[in-house]
């Protein structure tokens, strides 16, 4: 198990865990970010941070300490 | 329904939905803009008319969720539930949906279903779905959510009569044919809610807790309350009812997480259960995600190497058509101006009145009529860059650069517009939504430096600090430095700023990278012709205000004491306190004649005896009085009484202290285009007369040494001394506060910073 920020571009995750429950945490399962659902690191940017994922039919950009707090199991 | 009263419908969706042209496309050209006291959300509103009825039409901000966590997200939330004071409780809630991101579109749907007001759902961009071979049975998804959904694509005006049509039957309450039964009625015992049932144990805690906050209270908050940790209802409500409640949220919070509805994972699940449920059956795509276009760009535009090269190159060209596009245009404002204000000169008798209408409001006029094509500008092209998708990359691009002074990726593009003029980069500041992240953005772009410096730079390096003796990089690299003061000072100011007043939450960055489209022209026209009309409306006042007040102060007194040169044809009794500008007037039509009869010299000596008039009016002028007054504080930093009542005249904007340095030393007025297009600037006479300038109480001594330019110039570069930007600051921010607080850090880093110069360049002068 790792967590979403150390995965590479092309790779993905299925949830595991989803560390908080504040605003952030509620944002990231609004958007559908939840324990079972499957992950994509599509991109990094220039810097390395932030990262582009696709959630299902959406692409969201995740700061590293965000992605960092979601919990993912390599598929 | 009552007959007084039009129906109200209000429109919610997820960002990126085609909302806005759903409102565009329904409400028509008609749109006035709603406001809300202590917030600085703004709601678009307009009238939509459906067979022969009218309607109210609200446009809610773009939202992901109704779970407020600022009192910007509480409008919303208020407005949906007839709470916010001044608007009607909506009739109807029409919920635009992305047909090829429906599941979560339909989350804040499912929110919008609790409000116990009819839904109609608006299925938008199905051709996107469809080209993504995702297929939608809509009256299936209907007859199982349970209301209307309707097909239109906004951007073709497609299926918008349907839509019409199924508002008008849902505020009526009555079903369409073949369409399922609109939700139940509301009357005045509260209604049924629709919408996802939760677990029972988390319905028991809400149902427990509806007693202690008061039977009026919307369930639809109460939920809230639980469900948002260090929410908006949370903190007001604790800040009412004091830390009992607290304890007894978290209570309430703990029993949940016990019996497996942890908050806030039991609305996301709950709520994402329901939407697969009701979908299933209705959506049919295909087993393996097509390549979409949005794929293919994305692989480009997000890339390390290239994306930041094309982004740097577009960025290159949003500054590059502010900063020069709009030039000519701006020059033909100033031309147009001059030419009106002769012509004016020569119909309007002579008097204070006439000085008023060319002097203060002309001036003032033009001067809030010449921002217009940068404003205009700067929006076209954020206008595109938002409506086809890309707005979101640049900031993904810039956001660490950004993020190591406290902001975000969407600063940068206001904060480079700004290196243009502050003015079109603090209204672009609206593409922020959180709203610290945005105040900080305007508060430092000010400090970038904006293109009304050029001229003083150009002036005072040209006359002082380039030529024979001076090595030929000087003037470029000062005028370098310049420009890195600003950007250089920018980002601690804002981490500053960012940790002190404006501390707050860490804002969630998460931010969606929506679909790349074809941007809608009708959308782009509409945002420059809105962003145009706003600066004029709510700016342009405060600027011409600010301009009459400062010509005021220069024109008064007019009577000086007793003429020393009385004017030539009349005699000595009625020269005496005969005000500047009768005698100004009067100097101009012998100057005139003279140049009529082709008399040269005698013309130019008239020119001469006007400018020494004017420089002695305006030093004697209550402003001219102040500077005086307040040399004692611009003495250290090298400045005699002229430069600190120019400065102070420079107040409407900083181009202004060429024109006021230009009287002062009795060259008459000068214009700062012809600055600009000087060839060689350190032979304009006024830069001669400022090289020539001496103090008042040692006219050996040269005012202007190089110390003292340094000095102006970065009080220049820093200062805040543009009433535009105060006044735009003010329309964004809706507050006194945030312009005055500006304007009086700038001016106190401006005077820091000309102070340190002045005696740095002394100490190395020696």
């Amino acid at each position: 198990m790792t967590t979403l920020d150390t995965l590479r571009p092309g790779q993905r995750g299925r949830i595991t865990n989803l560390v908080g429950n504040d605003g952030l945490a509620q944002r990231l399962m609004e958007l559908g970010m939840f324990v079972g659902e499957e992950v994509e690191v599509v991109a990094l940017a220039p810097l390395g941070d932030p990262l582009e994922v696709r959630l299902g039919d959406s692409r969201l950009s995740l700061r590293r300490t965000e992605a960092s707090r979601i919990q993912v199991t390599l598929s | 329904m009552g007959s007084e009263k039009q129906a109200t419908v209000a429109l919610v969706g997820n960002p990126n939905t085609g909302k806005t042209t759903l409102f565009n496309a329904l409400s028509g050209l008609r749109q006035r803009v709603g406001n809300y006291p202590g917030v600085t959300v703004e709601t678009k509103k307009g009238q939509m008319s459906c067979g022969g009825q009218k309607f109210d039409l609200i446009d809610l901000p773009g939202t992901y969720s109704l779970s407020p966590r600022s009192p910007d997200e509480m409008v919303a939330v208020d407005v949906l539930l007839g709470r916010q004071a001044g608007e009607h409780r909506p009739d109807v809630v029409l919920s635009i949906v992305d047909a090829s991101n429906l599941e979560r579109n339909l989350y804040l749907t499912t929110q919008a279903l609790e409000l116990g007001v009819p839904v109609v759902i608006a299925l938008n961009m199905m051709d996107v779905a469809e080209a993504q071979g995702i297929r939608i049975h809509v009256e299936r998804l209907s007859r199982q959510i349970g209301v209307p959904v309707v097909a239109i694509q906004a951007n073709k005006r497609k299926g918008l009569d349907a839509l019409r049509e199924a508002v008008v039957a849902a505020s009526e309450r009555r079903a369409l044919p073949g369409v399922v039964e609109p939700c139940p009625a509301v009357g005045d015992v509260a209604p049924p809610h629709a919408g996802p049932p939760f677990p029972e144990a988390f319905e028991r805690e809400i149902r427990a807790l509806h007693p202690l906050l008061g039977e009026e209270v919307p369930p639809f908050l109460i939920r809230r309350f639980v469900l948002d940790v260090g929410g908006w209802t949370e903190r007001k409500w604790v800040a009412q009812y004091g830390e009992k409640i607290r304890r007894q949220v978290q209570e309430v919070r703990e029993r949940l997480a016990a019996c497996d509805c942890a908050v806030p994972a039991v609305e996301a699940r709950t709520r994402y259960r329901w939407i697969r449920e009701v979908t299933s059956g209705c959506v049919e795509r295909p087993a393996v995600r097509p390549v979409t276009w949005t794929d293919r760009i994305d692989r480009v535009l997000t890339h390390k190497v290239w994306g930041t090269l094309l982004f740097l190159a577009l960025m290159f060209l949003v500054f590059q058509s502010i900063f020069t596009w709009s030039r000519p245009v701006m020059k033909a404002i100033g031309d147009g101006k001059g030419a009106l204000s002769d012509w004016l000169r020569g119909w309007l008798a002579s008097g204070p009145l006439t000085d008023l209408l060319l002097g203060g409001v002309l001036e003032g006029v033009g001067a809030v009529v010449v921002f217009l094509p940068q404003i205009v500008i700067l929006f076209a092209f954020i206008a595109v860059l938002e409506d086809c998708g890309y707005m979101a990359r640049a900031a993904f691009l810039m956001d660490k650069l950004m993020s190591r002074c406290g902001l975000s990726g969407k600063s940068f593009i206001p904060l480079l517009s700004s290196v243009a003029c502050a003015v079109p980069g603090i209204m672009a500041t609206r593409v922020i939504e959180n709203r610290r992240d945005r105040l900080a953005t305007i508060l430092v772009a000010p400090l970038m430096s904006c293109s009304a410096r050029l001229p003083i730079y150009i002036l005072l390096i040209g006359a002082f600090l380039s030529g024979p003796g001076y090595p030929w990089w000087l003037p470029g690299a000062v005028m370098f430095a310049l420009y890195a003061l600003g950007l250089l000072l920018a980002p601690p100011i804002a981490l500053l700023l960012k940790r002190t007043l404006l501390r707050g939450e860490t804002p969630v960055f998460v931010m969606e990278m929506p679909l790349y489209k074809v941007p809608s022209l009708r959308l782009v026209v509409r945002r420059m012709i809105d962003s145009g009309w706003a600066f004029l409306r709510r700016a342009g006042t405060l600027i011409l205000a600010s301009m009459v007040v400062v010509w005021a102060l220069l024109y008064f007194p007019r009577e000086g004491p007793a003429s020393a040169s009385p004017p030539s044809e009349s005699g000595p009794i009625e020269a005496i306190r005969l005000p500047y500008d009768v005698r100004l007037d009067q100097l101009r039509s012998e100057r005139d004649d003279l140049k009529e009869r082709g008399d040269e010299t005698g013309s130019e000596a008239k020119e001469l005896e006007m400018n020494a008039l004017n420089a002695e009016w305006k030093r004697q002028s209550y402003l001219g009085r102040v500077g005086k007054a307040i040399e004692p504080i611009v003495r250290p930093l090298g400045w005699d009484w002229k430069i600190g009542m120019a400065a102070l005249a420079s107040f409407p904007a900083r181009e202004v202290v060429i024109g006021t340095l230009g009287i002062i030393y009795s060259e008459g007025e000068q214009d700062s285009e012809t600055i600009r297009e000087a060839k060689n600037v350190s032979d304009l006479r006024l830069a001669v007369a400022m090289r020539k300038a001496g103090w008042d109480d040692d006219p050996n001594r040269r005012v202007f040494t190089i110390p003292t330019v340094l000095s102006l110039l970065v009080f220049f570069a820093l200062c805040c001394q543009c009433a535009s930007t105060l006044a735009v600051i003010k329309r964004e921010t809706r507050s006194w506060r945030w312009p005055a607080f500006t304007f009086v850090y700038m001016t106190a880093l401006a005077y820091v910073g000309a102070l340190l110069t002045y005696q740095i360049g002394l100490w190395v002068c020696g």
